[in-house]
């Protein structure tokens, strides 16, 4: 009688429904988690000493150029009249700087990663879609028209602040200037060279008429399509410096990469002796207390400089180490309570 | 004087009387509210039903054959349409929309999404909240959607039900809700009552009219109604009907089943109505091939309608913390973005302003700024409050299936916090089949016990095939017919009963007062003892192999005071014999000094006792003529005196009922379910109290309670007076004591170190908890309190001071009786078993669960937590209020003790986890934030779109509260904090090995976000402790899915489709590509899951919990069962050393005197047995032939 309802309100009696599939069922038991924690411990240990070691190869020259102090090769730029103003870092090589070197600038306090700032680019002008450069993206504003209401290409915050220091580098043998060679090509990151930021077409022929009717960045000195008039693959968005700083930093102290030293007599590295270093200052960052630095660098396998990750894995694998050795003497002393159970 | 009407009178002066149902009813409360203009406020009782508003009666008038009359608009009568449906068509969507944004973070999104629209404001795009929003929305709306269709489809086949309804002087088939109050209707044997109807013929004699009402109180013996004399001489053929035009005029529509009172008014006189004239809604017709009655009730008025209650939405306790949880969230998250925005504010005023390079020509001040800022981190970190929480609580919810029907699916992990069950007993721990399971009659043999195969009946061809017996040897001896003494136990079986017969298609059908004596009867038929045929004072059987007919000279009614029941018979040589059956207590005390076989009988009995069988013991006595005669004269006084006639009845029965001599005993098992014992003892384990609440007899219950094992030997068994006592000496303690009021007195009632018992039964639970204190003992006391407030002198211990004292005494009660380890409520009426269920829900704040199959398991099922509906004999009623609906009893054990506790335990590690990773997620952000000038930057805000619900299928994490919560929190603080601390001082100052800078925002947001995606995906490992294909699945797919997406969405192929979506061109490949990137991942994982596995393994080996054992020695277990398994076939009842305890437990109800003294029904038919009214019950077809 009975039987009648319970037949028709029967689950399917699959595997699944009735949670009978197979299984393993893992327990964190002693004899896994101590000889794991040991062995986790002792990796952790043998990449941090890799790490560590690696990084103390890596040779790092950090010049601050702001000039804040007074005394200091930059100070008088730092001063608001003074216009295309250059000056002088010295600074001297006791051994040599194994290359390829890396020379970097670097900005601190300086947000890049401001929410409003760095949504403030129009991609459709960056991918070379002219139809964008009659009417910027609102994203871009106040960057985006000037006071005539003439669109700005490229619009927007981030491009309209574009670092404009530059540097030329000399070592000084025997009192005379010997210009270090500067590469500049292959600066930036290989897909936004070649995928996320394009060119406009050329409009008979001249790059230039393919911005007109635009006006460039108000704190430009020139318009995007003179930004190298040497190198037409160097130009306009593709340029090499504009790509490297459109791609943000993540914190607000930061590096990017300004040329590469790879070239005649210096492919091997920069050698011993005296540089200098001059300085076209044109970037303000005294109003927001921000810093302004040259860095020079060679890298490893594991990037640049740094003793935090090595640090890291050394104290991360010593505890692994120490904890391990805890849970065996705790384990040792609680398992026969265990067993009883 | 009716059972009922003595037991009104007792009332609460004495003790309340054990064998009667309680009407706990709100009668006290109704009536004196129009008796006393008392002060309702102050009056009122902490009862959270609402009542009919007191109305002068008779407030509702009923015109026979006129709807024009019925429908006047004064009476609001309905139609007999019923709706328990929540939507239609049109309301479905604004009606389901209201309900969903009633739940706060539905509401809390459609905010959110309005503040997204603000362009000012805006960190997120729009849309990522709405496609989450819509579809969170959509996927309930489903859910309700199939949810009332469902309602619908069944609201439509019970109004689309049939009955014949008098129009136009003729019976028309009408649909059930078209039938409107004051139409006259037919209805035929075994329909179903479609209103509540005045009964005014039927094809019985004097308009009988047999009701069964298991859906109504869950009895399944038939009672039984009667027309008013007029109608049924006056109203049986169509026309007559045609033209009945009487005014009924009764009360108002009310929820009470046992009350009603009415007057008919028909051709200028009135006729007095009460229930016994009533056919309720609900209710089935049996036996009676057709009637006519009165639509009085339509639809929604019906007393069964009206009991229904409102269905209230049950919420689990996990759904409440987690609404806690996700409130607390919410003030976290308003502070944090309060915080975040008075930094933003700050750090703007010092740096931002100054900032040339980030001046936007807005021209707000600092703290405008900081105020907009505060909704756009609202709206970033609005993934710390849990919508998806929602809907994969709800897919986890629906992805679990249980051996047993889910009506609801949102209170699987409740499950697996029972505490209290509340269980009803018949149909639910009972079959209600009773099977003849033993006798001993006491030969020479001595005790009868089963031994070998069935019995073969096929000689006997009045034999139900069903019967079942295996003694043969007994068989042998009744055919050979050797042994007088088997002969004389059968015959006293055939003869000695109230069984009417029926004669159906050469099939006899007995209709017993209890299943006990249909199947005392059914024996005796298959053992060659044929009860054939009944008239009013002859008895006809067939002996074996020939008919005899016995005259019955007197029928010595049952009842429970007596315990027994007799009958006098003349044979037909002239000899008078009584034939007497009874509980053994009061045959023993009557038998004949020199009755033989007192001590094997004894011992039979014992033994039947021990296996919990109801048993009965036989006896006889012959009378001489003289002695009948001068016995016969002192009945027929008794039975026409006028006053206390019950009581000089049963004087002269008593006299009769002497000097028997004993023939043996019967054993009946109330036939368990499968597997009750079993499922109660491991329920017990799992310490889970289980308290039965029935309306049978205190014996039936304690007797259930022994078979059950419910109650066992070493328990001390305290009854309501003990209770009593107890509570009242508590009461006095706490009056004396006068700091007493505010301290909750600790110490435990009973002190012994036995376990304890408690038997109640629903008189003294009212007379305990001071429900029913009645109007009177009330009102006396608002008077007396009225009249001197301060007047403390010494206070009847019985009655409350006042409310602080009665619920006082009810958590005692409580607390008393979860002292005990079974609870037995007995005679409680559906009304207290509910509020039993609630005194424990406020008291013990406890999570209970209630089963039960009867409608009058309704209230209970629904008070519960949780309720569960056995879909048995007793309808669907309560299947359909239930949460969960089953066939057995047994089944429970597997609901609770395994699918309820994985349900909670997943449902609690994923909560955990699901907050864990909140927290990480969103917490990333936070930390971000302190490095990007507050400026509310995601760090992945693509993938978040993406991923929330990647990683849901599979999760399991630990159990869940407060507590954890906070662990679950400062897990995801720690996590958050690593993944975005190791990172970042990696990527200080450092650049790629190509010498590009990796520090970069994109490459930073892959390598945070990867370390994320596989920090908490590992977490997700740890936490699983049962690995199938499945969970792997989920895990090395949501990772795999991870970086295909990843790497997909920074393809160069999307960038170009959609350049300002999908601005990561390159960074996943550029990134990852870096050696010293992945050793940041993994270190960041690393640091973030080895704690994690430290302390877990830490707190497994010092504090281990059962379940961590369990787990270990999972090998070990497994083969202990198996060997247990081997084992199994022990005994499972030890004979001998249990205390002698009566078996006694027939469920036999008291005889309906009113009826025997009215006679009318009696006189024509060939003697219907005087105890029809509560007791008929129709044997279900399958125990007879």
């Amino acid at each position: 009688m009975k039987n009648e309802g319970e037949g028709s309100e029967r689950p399917d009696n699959t595997a699944f429904t009735q949670q009978r599939l197979p299984a393993w069922q893992p327990i964190l038991s002693a004899g896994i988690v101590i000889p794991g924690f040991l062995i986790i411990g002792l990796a952790f240990i043998g990449i941090g000493i890799g790490l560590f070691l690696t990084s103390q190869t890596i040779q790092v020259l950090e010049m601050d150029y702001t000039g804040v102090e007074k005394d200091s090769p930059c100070f008088r730029c730092t001063i608001q009249s003074s216009q295309n103003c250059t000056c002088d870092v010295t600074f001297s090589l006791s051994t040599l700087f194994t290359g390829p070197v890396f020379f970097y600038y670097g900005l601190s306090n300086y947000f890049q990663n401001f929410r409003k700032y760095g949504v403030s680019k129009d991609y459709y002008q960056l991918t070379g879609d002219t139809k964008y450069f009659k009417s910027p993206q609102d994203v871009c504003a106040p960057y985006a028209y000037d006071s005539k209401s003439n669109p700005i290409v490229p619009c927007g915050a981030i491009a309209n602040s574009m670092f404009n220091d530059t540097f030329e580098l000399y070592q000084i043998i025997n009192g005379t200037k010997k210009q270090v060679p500067l590469d500049g090509k292959g600066i930036s990151w290989w897909t936004d060279y070649n995928i996320k930021y394009r060119n406009p077409s050329p409009v008979n022929g001249s790059f230039a008429n393919a911005f007109e009717g635009t006006v460039k960045p108000i704190n430009w000195p020139k318009a995007a399509y003179e930004l190298d008039l040497t190198d037409p693959y160097n130009n306009g968005f593709l340029n090499q410096d504009f790509l490297v700083w459109m791609r943000r930093s993540a914190l607000p102290q930061f590096r990017k990469l300004y040329r590469r030293i790879t070239e005649g007599d210096y492919s091997a590295g920069l050698p011993a002796g005296n540089y200098s270093l001059t300085v076209h200052y044109n970037y303000p960052v005294l109003s927001f207390d921000g810093r302004k630095k040259v860095v020079f660098s060679n890298v490893s396998w594991m990037g640049g400089k740094n003793d935090f990750l090595g640090i890291a894995y050394l104290v991360v694998g010593s505890l692994c180490v120490v904890m391990s050795v805890v849970m065996l003497i705790v384990y040792a002393k609680f398992k026969f309570s265990d067993d009883d159970a | 004087m009716s059972a009922r009407a003595r037991a009104a009178s007792q009332g609460s002066l004495e003790e309340p009387d054990d064998e009667v149902v309680p009407y706990s009813d709100d009668e006290t409360d109704d009536e004196l509210q129009s008796e006393d203009d008392l002060d309702r406020s102050e009056d009122q009782l902490p009862e959270p039903e609402t009542r009919p508003p007191p109305a002068a009666e008779p407030g509702w008038s009923v015109r026979a054959n006129d709807r024009e009359y019925c429908n006047q608009p004064q009476f609001k009568k309905k139609s007999n349409a019923i709706k328990t449906y929540k939507y239609n068509f049109f309301t479905f969507l604004p009606l389901n929309l209201y309900e969903q944004f009633k739940r706060a973070a539905n509401l809390y999104f459609l905010c959110l999404l309005i503040l997204q629209i603000i362009p000012q404001i805006s960190t997120l795009p729009w849309y990522t909240t709405l496609v989450p929003l819509v579809l969170v929305l959509g996927i309930t709306a489903i859910k309700d959607l199939v949810d009332d269709l469902a309602r619908h489809r069944m609201d439509k086949e019970i109004n689309n039900r049939k009955c014949d309804v008098l129009q136009n002087g003729r019976f028309v088939e009408t649909r059930w809700m078209h039938l409107q109050v004051g139409d006259v209707v037919r209805l035929k044997k075994n329909d179903f009552i479609p209103a509540d109807i005045l009964l005014l013929s039927s094809s019985n004699p004097n308009s009988l009219c047999y009701v069964e009402t298991a859906e109504l109180d869950g009895e399944t013996n038939l009672k039984f109604k009667m027309g008013l004399k007029v109608t049924d001489e006056r109203l049986q053929e169509e026309n007559q009907l045609a033209q009945f035009n009487a005014l009924v005029m009764c009360e108002e529509p009310n929820n009470r089943l046992d009350k009603f009172v009415g007057t008919m008014i028909w051709d200028a006189q009135s006729y007095a109505l009460d229930l016994d004239n009533m056919l309720l809604r609900g209710c089935k017709i049996r036996n009676t091939d057709e009637c006519h009655g009165l639509v009085i009730f339509a639809g929604n008025d019906t007393k069964i309608m009206r009991n229904g209650g409102k269905t209230r939405f049950k919420r689990t306790l996990i759904d409440k913390l987690m609404n806690y949880m996700v409130y607390t969230i919410f003030v976290l998250l308003v502070l944090i973005c309060a915080g975040l925005a008075i930094g933003h504010t700050y750090w703007y005023e010092s740096i931002g302003s100054k900032a040339w390079y980030l001046y936007d020509g807005l021209g707000y001040t600092s703290s405008y700024r900081g105020f907009l800022s505060f909704w756009g981190y609202i709206i970033i970190l609005n993934t710390m409050v849990p919508i998806s929480l929602y809907v994969s609580v709800e897919v986890i919810r629906l992805g679990q299936n249980t051996p047993a029907k889910a009506r609801t699916t949102t209170l699987n992990e409740q499950l697996g916090q029972i505490e209290y069950i509340f269980s009803d007993k018949t149909g639910t721990l009972t079959q209600n089949i009773m099977a003849f399971k033993k006798c001993d009659p006491t030969s020479a043999d001595g005790v009868v016990l089963d031994r070998g195969k069935n019995v073969d009946f096929s000689w006997n061809k009045y034999a139900d095939k069903k019967f079942q017996f295996e003694d043969n040897f007994l068989i042998s001896s009744i055919r050979s017919k050797k042994d007088p003494q088997i002969l004389e136990f059968f015959k006293l079986l055939s003869l000695c009963h109230t069984v009417m017969v029926e004669q159906k298609e050469d099939e006899l059908v007995y209709q017993a007062a209890s299943p006990d004596e249909g199947a005392l009867v059914t024996a005796a038929r298959n053992f060659g003892f044929v009860f054939l045929s009944r008239t009013q004072d002859t008895i006809t059987i067939m002996e074996m192999d020939h008919e005899e007919t016995y005259e019955v000279l007197a029928l010595l009614d049952f009842n429970s005071d007596r315990k027994r029941m007799s009958v006098i018979l003349r044979f037909p040589d002239g000899k008078i014999r009584l034939y007497c059956k009874g509980a053994d207590t009061v045959i023993y005390q009557r038998l004949d000094p020199n009755s033989r076989n007192k001590e094997t009988t004894q011992e039979a009995l014992d033994i039947f006792a021990n296996e919990t069988l109801r048993t009965l013991c036989l006896c006889y006595k012959d009378i001489s003529q003289g002695e009948y005669e001068a016995w016969s004269q002192k009945h027929q006084e008794a039975s026409v005196s006028m006053v206390n006639r019950e009581e000089a009845l049963d004087v002269v029965y008593e006299e009769i009922e002497q000097n028997l001599l004993l023939i043996g005993a019967t054993a009946i098992e109330d036939k368990l379910q499968d597997g009750v014992p079993e499922t109660i003892a491991k329920l017990a384990k799992a310490d889970i109290k289980i308290w039965v609440l029935t309306g049978d007899k205190k014996e039936t219950a304690e007797n259930i309670g022994y078979s059950c094992q419910l109650l066992t030997d070493d328990m001390k068994i305290h009854y309501g007076e003990d209770v009593n006592v107890q509570l009242r000496n508590r009461q006095t303690q706490r009056r004396n004591d006068p700091q007493g009021r505010s301290k909750k007195l600790k110490e435990k009632f009973f002190t012994e170190t036995s376990k304890n018992a408690l038997i109640i039964t629903g008189g003294w639970l009212n007379e305990i908890l001071y429900e029913k204190k009645k109007k009177r003992r009330r009102l006396r006391l608002k008077k007396l309190r009225k009249r001197h407030t301060n007047s403390t002198s010494a206070p009847d211990s019985s009655q409350p001071v006042d409310d602080w004292e009665k619920e006082k005494r009810q958590e005692d009660f409580v607390d008393m009786a979860c002292e005990c380890s079974a609870v037995i409520c007995c005679r409680v009426t559906p009304k207290q078993k509910a509020n039993v269920v609630s005194l424990v829900k406020r008291y013990k704040k406890a999570v209970t669960l209630s089963i039960g199959d009867g409608a009058n398991d309704v209230n209970m099922i629904k008070t519960a937590d949780i309720g569960v509906g056995i879909s048995g004999q007793e309808g669907m009623q309560a299947v359909m209020s239930s949460d969960y609906a089953f066939a057995q009893f047994r089944y429970l054990e597997r609901l609770l003790l395994v699918h309820g506790r994985w349900s909670y335990i997943r449902m609690c590690k994923f909560l955990r986890y699901f907050f864990y990773k909140n927290f990480a997620f969103t917490l990333v952000h936070f930390w971000f934030s302190f490095f990007n000038g507050f400026s509310s930057q995601d760090v992945n805000d693509k993938l978040s779109l993406r991923f929330p619900k990647l990683y849901l299928p599979g999760q399991q994490g630990t159990l869940f509260n407060y507590k954890n919560f906070f662990i679950s929190l400062f897990h995801g603080i720690f996590t958050s904090l690593m993944i975005f601390f190791i990172p970042y001082g990696a990527f200080l100052q450092t650049m790629g090995q190509d010498g590009e800078a990796p520090s970069d925002y994109q490459s930073f947001a892959v390598v945070a976000a990867s370390s994320l995606i596989i920090t908490v995906n590992l977490q997700i490992s740890l936490n699983t402790s049962y690995w199938t294909f499945v969970n792997c699945f989920a895990v090395l797919g949501s990772i795999a899915i991870y970086f295909g997406i990843m790497f997909d969405i920074h393809s160069a192929g999307i960038h170009v489709i959609f350049p300002t979506t999908f601005t990561f061109t390159g960074a996943a490949s550029n990134a990852l590509r870096q050696p010293y990137l992945w050793l940041t991942i993994i270190l960041t994982v690393g640091i973030c899951l080895l704690p994690v596995i430290c302390i877990q393994f830490l707190y497994q080996t010092i504090w281990p919990s059962v379940g961590d054992k369990v787990q270990r020695n999972r090998k070990k277990y497994e083969l202990e069962d198996d060997e247990e398994e081997r084992k199994k076939k022990k005994p499972a009842f030890q004979r001998g050393g249990r205390s002698r305890r009566s078996a006694y437990a027939f469920s036999h109800s008291r005889g309906y005197a009113d009826l025997i003294a009215s006679g009318r029904s009696i006189r024509q038919r060939p003697r219907v047995r005087p105890e029809l009214r509560e007791s008929i019950r129709e044997v279900p077809q399958a125990e007879n032939i």
